[in-house]
């Protein structure tokens, strides 16, 4: 048993629920007891879905386990085929069904249906969310591809063909990413031929063949389906995922390397205006800026390598929930020199945020939460997100519109260089005293996260909880200082609050390690110079 | 526990079918949300799987970054399998959770579908961590969507602490209990106006605290504030309490009616309880009366859900001249709303149970002017040009008593002000 408060990622069944629900003229009979339901909301309201997610609960009762479920199920297939005259289904258990071992795919199959019905195992003791969707995806583009065939060469003058795979219901961002990628593809001129699961039928899925290479855009959902896919119908598909700059040129190269195409248009061509905003000189006070980037693994690796090489931060953490990519994720923590963090207890998150001490926390919305709490700058690249993360403007991460975006959203929550220069410069004038905050984060005033002070500086409506939760704290907090000499505590006020906490944590650092008894004006600058920034 | 009522021979004058099928409502481990709020220093530990953790961070919000007080324990393959102990795994998830959190006096140990499927003996397991958690006191109940629908897991909730309330002595004088999680305003509220009657002694279930909760015995009168309460009722019955036949405190009449329960059982005379319920009585007119210009000879569906339905329905009926098209309802417990069926409409007609494809099809046909729904179901009808009210506010929002009674109102019209406000 696993003690949870907070879970990043669902149960499998809600995969197969956000492949279900992207696309059309499928439908899905879920064994599931009563108050199954429940899920049908994320899609209505957190992505303010206009329909009910095509899928049927059998939603059996205590009643029910005495007679027949198995029945129960059948009665619920046959009548959702009638009702709603899908092209396919597929069917399946939750996690008290699976329990209750009525074999869905069995008796989905004794109805004989003339429509394919597709059975899904989707292990709920072992197993989440994205591994459901993928694995539903998977098996959909399984039995309903075609048998497999050698692909004919491309008519010489015909536009290449592909498919873009991933894009789900309840995706962060995917329908804007979808409409960025497609713009991309089609000044390649490339066409696109299925997009999958996001708007397609079942039908569709049986053209996927027709491709000449794959887009896997979230390998989380689609990288199953496009290997099974490039094993049976030959078709490649792309490796990079275009978040930032470099990585959509990586990925504009990658696809016409892939159909002989040339990319140095679309290179050269003003796509982002990330690269002059990040050089303008406004952006100079970016360098350097500790961020922890946390979310599932495409975002965070993505995003990490952009934040590092794109706005010059450093990255101080990175990790992710999704267990499935925890090999590509460690691999991209080991270029920024650190180690990565792989768990989907947001208890470890939060931890390893006040040691490493960042200056913008960039995650879901557990992290958006944490962060709130510990008083540091954040921003959500990565589901699981709230209501507000499905926007009703255009707001792609992906391609170079998706670099624009991520601009403003990585800078946004940090102090504007001229701000924080103004607040350095007059920082004892009563507008720009040190205590105000920044404008945007509401005007509070706060201790930055890792002083020892900020644990009872915490909003009065955690407090109580924190103050009965022990929280693994890193060893810049737990060991308190030296004193401090009245003089140099006075200094330590005059360093923007920002940094503020950093400075007096590695000023207790440095004299607990000379083990120095009081801190002086000396040991702070001492503690400066030995430390650099 | 949640056996179907035999179809009901007379039941007022109202028009009564039972449905079965697909049933788009929540289960009872939603009650905890609002359940821990109630009880300050209690505990909700669900024993479930990762959608039980999933349901009540959907249905919890926001709320579940302020550190609330439940949680779930995540029944793994390992406990499935028989690798782990399912009994010890429990036990070191509730030692570590205790050490964790020591200001807790009250732990639930709340039971779901897999729990419940599996077969794990959770009251056996409440009573072993309470000996060896003294002075923690451990308690059971099963808010499983098998066992129960949505409100019925503060029935199970409540009906488990029942058996634990100190007995109080048999030559006491006539105290009264109300029972059934109200907002403590609404608490407050009754308690002034209880005391204006002269009903001096008046306490609730569940308290604010674990540790003065309330004591019952022969002595003890109580009234139900919420209709979902069976169990809870019958436990009561149990313990020697006295049930006082009331309609809910919904809206000014069903408040009236309420207190007038109260007032009867201990002998309050009747310019006594008008002078205690006049002024809320006279505010509560006053604030409905715009809202009856916008609802009154509105068509009104509501989907099951709570089992408020049948007194909200009754009071958007009688108090703001609503017209009612069907009034789904999960559970309709004939002897507890005996008196608000009375008062509903001749021919109202109430849906026990769902087979929602079936209902939804009935409400589209009958284009109701507002729809009282899930949040699973709101959107859609939305989109379908429909004007709905979610009904899961209904149970987080202040809504008995005068007070509350225009607030209530207000709930209704607001999604029809809307409509009419929007011009895109």
């Amino acid at each position: 048993m696993q003690l949870t408060l907070w879970t990043y990622e669902g149960p499998p069944h809600i995969g197969a629920m956000r492949v279900a629900t992207a696309m059309t003229g499928l439908h899905y009979v879920l064994h599931a007891p009563q108050g199954d339901t429940y899920a049908d909301l994320l899609f209505t309201m957190i992505e303010r879905r206009d329909a009910r997610p095509p899928v049927t609960y059998t939603t059996f009762r205590a009643q029910d386990l005495g007679r027949d479920t198995a029945e129960l199920f059948k009665t619920s297939v046959a009548a959702a085929y009638t009702r709603f005259q899908p092209q396919a289904m597929i069917v399946g258990a939750s996690c008290t069904a699976e329990l209750i071992q009525d074999d869905p795919g069995g008796l989905a199959k004794a109805l004989d249906l003339p429509i394919p019905v597709i059975p899904l195992e989707l292990p709920a003791y072992q197993k989440k969310e994205n591994w459901g969707a993928s694995e539903t995806f998977y098996r959909l583009v399984r039995a309903l591809a075609g048998a497999p065939a050698s692909r004919p060469a491309r008519e010489p003058g015909r536009r290449p063909l592909c498919n873009i795979l991933g894009p789900t219901a309840l995706g962060f961002r995917h329908r804007d990413d979808l409409i960025e990628i497609r713009r991309l593809l089609d000044s390649l001129e490339i066409d696109v031929n299925v997009v999958a699961p996001l708007g397609a039928s079942p039908a569709d899925l049986g053209r996927l063949k027709e491709a000449d290479f794959n887009v896997v855009l979230y390998p989380e959902t689609a990288r199953s389906a496009a290997e099974y896919l490039k094993k049976n119908f030959g078709q490649p598909f792309t490796q990079e995922v275009p978040l930032g700059v470099g990585a959509t040129n990586r990925f504009i190269t990658e696809v016409a390397a892939l159909t002989g195409l040339d990319p140095a248009p679309l290179l050269d061509g003003l796509g982002s205006r990330l690269p002059w905003y990040s050089r303008s000189v406004d952006s100079t006070y970016l360098t350097a800026k500790r961020v922890f980037v946390f979310g599932d693994a495409t975002h965070a690796i993505g995003i990490a390598r952009m934040a590092a090489r794109e706005l010059g931060f450093t990255v101080v953490g990175l990790g992710t929930y999704s267990r499935e990519f925890a090999r590509e994720v460690r691999a991209e923590a080991a270029e920024h020199g650190i180690e990565a963090l792989i768990t989907d207890d947001y208890l470890d998150v939060e931890a390893a945020i006040r040691a490493a001490a960042p200056e913008l926390v960039l995650g879901t919305q557990m992290e958006r939460h944490v962060a709130k709490r510990l008083g540091i700058p954040c921003a959500v690249i990565s589901a699981p997100v709230h209501v507000q993360d499905f926007p009703a403007r255009y707001a792609p991460q992906m391609g170079f519109e998706g670099a624009n975006v991520l601009f403003d959203t990585l800078v946004h929550p940090l102090m504007m260089g001229l701000e924080e220069h103004l607040l350095g410069m007059f920082r004892e004038d009563p507008e720009f005293h040190d205590g105000v905050g920044p404008s945007h984060l509401g005007g509070t005033p706060f201790e930055a996260p890792q002083a020892a002070a900020s644990l009872e500086s915490v909003p009065a409506a955690a407090a109580p909880s924190l103050a009965v939760a022990p929280i693994l704290l890193d060893e810049a907090v737990t060991i308190t200082a030296a004193s401090w000499a009245p003089e140099a505590e006075r200094e330590l006020k005059k360093i923007p609050f920002f940094v503020r906490g950093k400075a007096r944590s590695n000023t207790e650092k440095f004299a607990r390690e000379r083990q120095l008894p009081l801190i002086t004006v000396e040991t702070l600058y001492d503690a400066k110079a030995h430390y650099g920034r | 526990m949640n056996a179907p009522v035999p179809p009901p021979t007379a039941c007022g004058g109202i028009d009564f079918h039972q449905e079965h099928g697909q049933r788009a409502v929540f289960c009872g481990l939603t009650g905890i949300v609002w359940l821990h709020r109630k009880i300050q220093d209690a505990f909700f530990l669900v024993v479930g799987s990762r959608t039980c953790a999933h349901l009540i961070q959907s249905a919890a919000g926001v709320m579940i970054f302020a550190e609330p007080r439940f949680a779930t324990a995540i029944i793994d393959e390992r406990d499935l399998a028989g690798i782990a102990d399912a009994n010890e795994e429990l036990d070191r998830v509730v030692t570590r959770l205790i050490e964790r959190r020591p200001d807790i006096k009250l732990l639930f140990l709340v039971g779901s579908c897999p729990s419940e499927v599996i077969k794990l003996d959770l009251s056996r397991a409440a009573q072993r961590l309470s000996g060896r958690l003294a002075p923690v006191r451990v308690l059971n109940y099963s808010g499983s969507g098998i066992e129960t629908t949505f409100t019925q897991g503060e029935d199970a909730c409540l009906a488990a602490l029942v058996p634990e309330l100190p007995r109080s002595p048999a030559e006491a004088a006539p105290s009264l209990l109300i029972v059934g999680a109200l907002a403590d305003v609404v608490e407050d509220q009754f308690l002034r106006i209880f005391a204006a009657m002269g009903i001096a002694d008046v306490r609730f279930l569940p308290a604010r605290r674990a540790g003065a909760m309330p004591a019952i015995g022969r002595n003890t009168r109580y009234l139900l504030a919420q209709p979902f309460l069976a169990d809870t009722a019958r436990a009561l019955d149990e313990r020697g309490a006295h049930r006082l036949a009331a309609p809910f405190p919904l809206g000014a009449e069903g408040t009236t009616g309420w207190l007038q329960a109260a007032a009867d059982a201990f002998g309050v005379d009747d310019t006594a309880f008008a002078a205690a319920t006049a002024a809320g009585r006279a505010r509560a007119e006053t604030a409905l009366a715009p809202h009856r210009e916008k609802l009154g000879g509105k068509r009104v569906f509501f989907f099951p859900d709570s089992q408020l339905e049948v007194p909200l329905a009754r009071f958007l009926a009688r108090e703001l001249g609503v017209e009612l098209v069907e009034v789904g309802t999960p559970y309709l417990h004939r002897a507890h709303l005996a008196a608000e069926i009375e008062m509903l409409p001749a021919g109202t007609r109430v849906t026990e149970g769902q087979s929602l494809d079936d209902q939804m099809d009935r409400c589209r046909a009958a284009r109701p002017d507002l729809t009282v729904c899930g949040l699973g179901l709101a959107n859609p009808l939305e989109a379908e040009g429909l004007s709905t009210k979610w009904s899961i506010e209904l149970l987080f929002t202040p809504v008995q008593g005068y007070e509350q009674a225009g607030d209530l109102a207000e709930l209704f019209a607001r999604p029809l002000r809307r409509r009419a406000l929007l011009e895109v």
